[in-house]
């Protein structure tokens, strides 16, 4: 599966606007396929297993954050949500259920496919990599986490936020460092895409997500893989 | 001349009275001051101190006039009637005085010796009174047989007067008496009534004057005691009615506290405060009043209340449905573009045409959702420590390379981080570098951070064209442009001054601004440093030091600033770790 030729399923209610974003998106050489409803969607999803999918939150039927939840409960495939409010209960909402990114309608198309081109980017380290952290083996080229051999299930974004915080640890990151390396974004973003991950991530492996051990807050800086170095 | 001259001299003294008066009006006020002021600020400010007092002083002096008409008619009547058992009892000891003397045998000549003591003995015996001075008239030939007075008390002898001595002889009454007060010697006094008469001895002895003492004294025990307890029922009285006036006056302005007391909640914002019926007629049409125009403006409240967040929902609705076909727009401009080659000149001019008119669509309509959710109350601060050089740093460094002007930043202070909400502060300082940019013509652009101990300050300084004073007043309205005729270069919807303004109040900050046409202009956010600092002043001056600031500008540094009150939500960034 090459990048071009990248599958991506369009979820909108608006013809005029699915039809305009498979022009740009079939444009940039990915293949495009529509859903027009919720429960459309999730029947899309299942026959055919896209690489990316493209959300919208108002939806007829089931809404977006449902649609979310669902095809997150099978598959870690990346998701972008699109919405039309920047308010911060539906953006949260969103990222909470398990979207990854989320582009503000009307968006900068060249935005648009920068955002898609980040979630489908290929893992660029072939090299043969275990870190360790906490009690975590973390397998880089197998995207995999296991505990005590036990896998973690995580989606390729929590995968990729963990291996960069693990590969340096107790090295602090930023918000905006992780929105650069882990979202591809070059300039000052939301950082709470980054804020809603780390407790997604956080919910996952670690044994106490209230009192988190191997992904730790600094304050007013950002976080960092590891305990805090007393 | 002469005349004139008094006149002054009058005049002078005149003037020395009155200065001496005031001197002592002066020195008498100092003492009562602290007395009288209070109350008379409590007798101005109470209605029912006012009615106390009046009433108080009423019944008061109704009370005392009573009472003192009452002991001078009791001490009246007490004192005549004693007065007239005095000269009833004085006139029959004098009659049986004068009859043991009329019936003495004149031959016996050896009883003249005694009869000064039988004369005692039969007035003491005959009268009330022990007091008995008897004393022969002056400018008789001498008779030495009789002793010229005898007494039976000093007390009496001493307390014989003159007049009383001299009226007896000159007039043809045969009874004086005079009211005297009697000195003991261990010190006592008591009032007493002395009735004079005379006694005419046998012999040739002559005329005596007869003295007898009443002593008074259990008549002004009488009095006094009556007198005290006048004075006890007078106080009892006073005491009681001044309760009665307290409880009356409790029970009629009962009322109007709680006509009081109910405004004073509704005028707090509780809306549901109402005025409980009082039972009196002329209350309950006050209380009826005042409930329906509390109705009145509750309903009109929720009515406005309801319009405005219905305009609220309706612009934020409008704006949310206007986003999906302007996305659509966009998408559809994106395609046109990229086949642009295929063209014609025409052509591809709408396409840049269509795709920069919906890109400032775009901006406009999200500066329009911003001012919206202000309007709506419903603004949420995402705060975090930051530090504003480096924050300002950044955005002139963003918008250098769009800039002819070369921005200066002056960091004076402001080093340490401040709570606040970096996207928005970015917002207020990219729009005003921005600003300065396109109103800067080409000068350079002076951006100082500083700070004090209550507030962080940032200034954008241009030396472009500036404003004139009726454009200054308009600069934060929305949709107002300075110079409407002017090209602009960076764009704007022309609600970015309006939302800055909004985005400093917000974090109880301003943003001000001094310009003069020609001499450019300087834009002033201050940030208070805490949530505590309610008064705070800028650290750097409004008005520039480069320019003089002209009469009626004297006030450089605009003076402290009053925190803002604006309706926020707070969720700092780090509030789950």
């Amino acid at each position: 599966m090459g990048l071009m030729s990248a599958r991506i399923l369009v979820v909108d209610d608006d013809r005029a606007l699915a039809e305009m974003l498979s022009m740009v998106l079939q444009g940039e050489g990915f293949l495009v396929e529509h859903a027009y409803d919720g429960p459309a969607a999730v029947d899309q999803f299942r026959a055919s297993r896209p690489d990316l999918v493209l959300l919208d939150v108002m939806l007829p039927g089931l809404d977006g954050i449902g649609v979310c939840e669902q095809i997150r409960a099978e598959s870690g495939v990346p998701i972008i949500m699109l919405t039309a409010r920047t308010d911060t209960r539906d953006v949260v909402r969103g990222l909470e259920v398990g979207a990854d990114d989320y582009v503000v309608k009307p968006f900068n198309p060249a935005e648009l496919i920068a955002r898609i081109r980040a979630r489908l980017r290929e893992p660029q380290d072939d090299v043969s990599e275990t870190l360790a952290i906490g009690d975590l083996s973390i397998d880089v080229a197998g995207h995999q986490v296991t505990r005590n051999g036990e896998v973690i299930p995580l989606t390729p974004l929590e995968f990729d936020l963990l291996a960069i915080l693990a590969r340096k640890p107790q090295q602090v990151f930023t918000r905006e460092v992780l929105l650069e390396k882990v979202w591809g974004y070059q300039y000052k973003a939301d950082t709470r895409l980054v804020n809603v991950h780390v407790q997604r991530l956080r919910a996952k492996i670690e044994v106490d997500p209230d009192h988190p051990v191997i992904v730790t807050t600094v304050r007013g800086v950002g976080y960092r893989a590891g305990a805090r170095a007393e | 001349m002469a005349e004139t001259g008094s006149r002054g001299a009058s005049r002078r003294a005149w003037r020395r009275v009155r200065l001496f008066g005031q001197r002592v009006w002066l020195r008498i006020r100092r003492f009562i001051r602290p007395v009288i002021d209070p109350f008379a600020t409590l007798w101005s400010r109470s209605l029912m101190v006012r009615t106390m007092t009046i009433t108080g002083v009423v019944t008061g002096a109704m009370i005392a006039s009573a009472g003192v008409f009452v002991l001078t008619s009791v001490s009246n009547d007490l004192y005549s009637s004693r007065r007239d058992q005095a000269l009833q009892d004085s006139a029959r000891a004098t009659v049986a005085a004068q009859g043991l003397l009329d019936a003495f045998d004149t031959a016996d000549r050896g009883g003249l010796s005694s009869l000064a003591s039988s004369v005692t003995q039969t007035v003491q015996d005959t009268s009330a009174s022990q007091m008995i001075f008897v004393r022969r008239q002056v400018g008789q030939t001498p008779f030495l047989e009789i002793p010229s007075s005898f007494d039976t008390t000093s007390v009496l002898v001493q307390a014989v007067s003159a007049e009383l001595t001299s009226s007896v002889r000159s007039d043809g009454e045969p009874q004086h008496w005079q009211p005297v007060t009697f000195y003991r010697d261990d010190g006592d006094s008591s009032p007493g009534i002395i009735v004079a008469s005379s006694l005419t001895f046998p012999s040739g002895a002559g005329v005596f004057d007869l003295f007898i003492g009443y002593d008074l004294a259990d008549t002004e025990q009488t009095l006094s005691f009556v007198a005290r307890t006048l004075l006890l029922t007078a106080v009892a009285m006073m005491l009681f009615i001044g309760l009665l006036v307290l409880v009356i006056s409790r029970i009629v302005f009962r009322p109007i506290r709680v006509a009081a007391d109910t405004s004073r909640r509704l005028a707090a914002g509780e809306a549901d405060a109402r005025m409980p019926r009082q039972h009196d007629e002329h209350f309950d049409v006050l209380s009826d009043g005042f409930n329906d125009m509390a109705d009145t403006l509750q309903a009109r409240i929720h009515e406005l209340d309801h319009l405005s967040a219905m305009q609220q929902r309706f612009v934020s609705d409008v704006s949310h449905e206007l986003r999906t076909p302007l996305t659509t727009i966009r998408l559809a401009s994106e395609v046109l573009k990229g086949e642009q080659d295929s063209l014609g000149a025409g052509q591809q001019r709408a396409v840049e045409v269509l795709s920069t008119q919906v890109e400032r669509f775009e901006l406009l309509l999200t500066d329009l959702l911003e001012i919206s959710r202000y309007d709506a109350g419903r603004v949420t601060l995402e705060t975090e420590p930051t530090n504003l050089v480096h924050l300002v740093d950044e955005v002139v460094a963003s918008l250098q390379q769009l800039s002819p002007s070369v921005i200066e930043v002056r960091a004076l202070g402001g080093y340490t981080p401040v709570d606040v909400d970096a996207r928005r502060i970015r917002r207020i300082v990219s729009n005003l570098v921005g600003n300065a940019i396109e109103h800067g013509e080409g000068h350079p652009i002076v951006v100082t951070i500083d700070s004090n101990a209550d507030a962080t300050a940032i200034a954008v300084r241009d030396w472009g064209v500036g404003m004139s004073e009726q454009s200054v007043t308009h600069v934060f309205d929305r949709f107002w442009r300075a110079d409407p005729s002017r090209k602009r270069t960076l764009g704007g919807t022309g609600l970015g001054l309006a939302i800055a303004r909004e985005d400093a109040a917000v974090h109880g900050g301003f943003l001000e601004v001094w310009s003069r046409l020609g001499e450019g202009s300087q834009f002033r956010l201050t940030l208070p440093k805490r949530e505590d600092v309610t008064d705070y002043m800028s650290p750097i001056a409004l008005i520039p030091e480069d320019v003089d600031p002209h009469s009626g500008q004297v006030d450089v540094t605009g003076g402290w600033l009053k925190r803002p009150f604006r309706r926020i939500l707070r969720s700092p960034r780090e509030g789950r770790s």
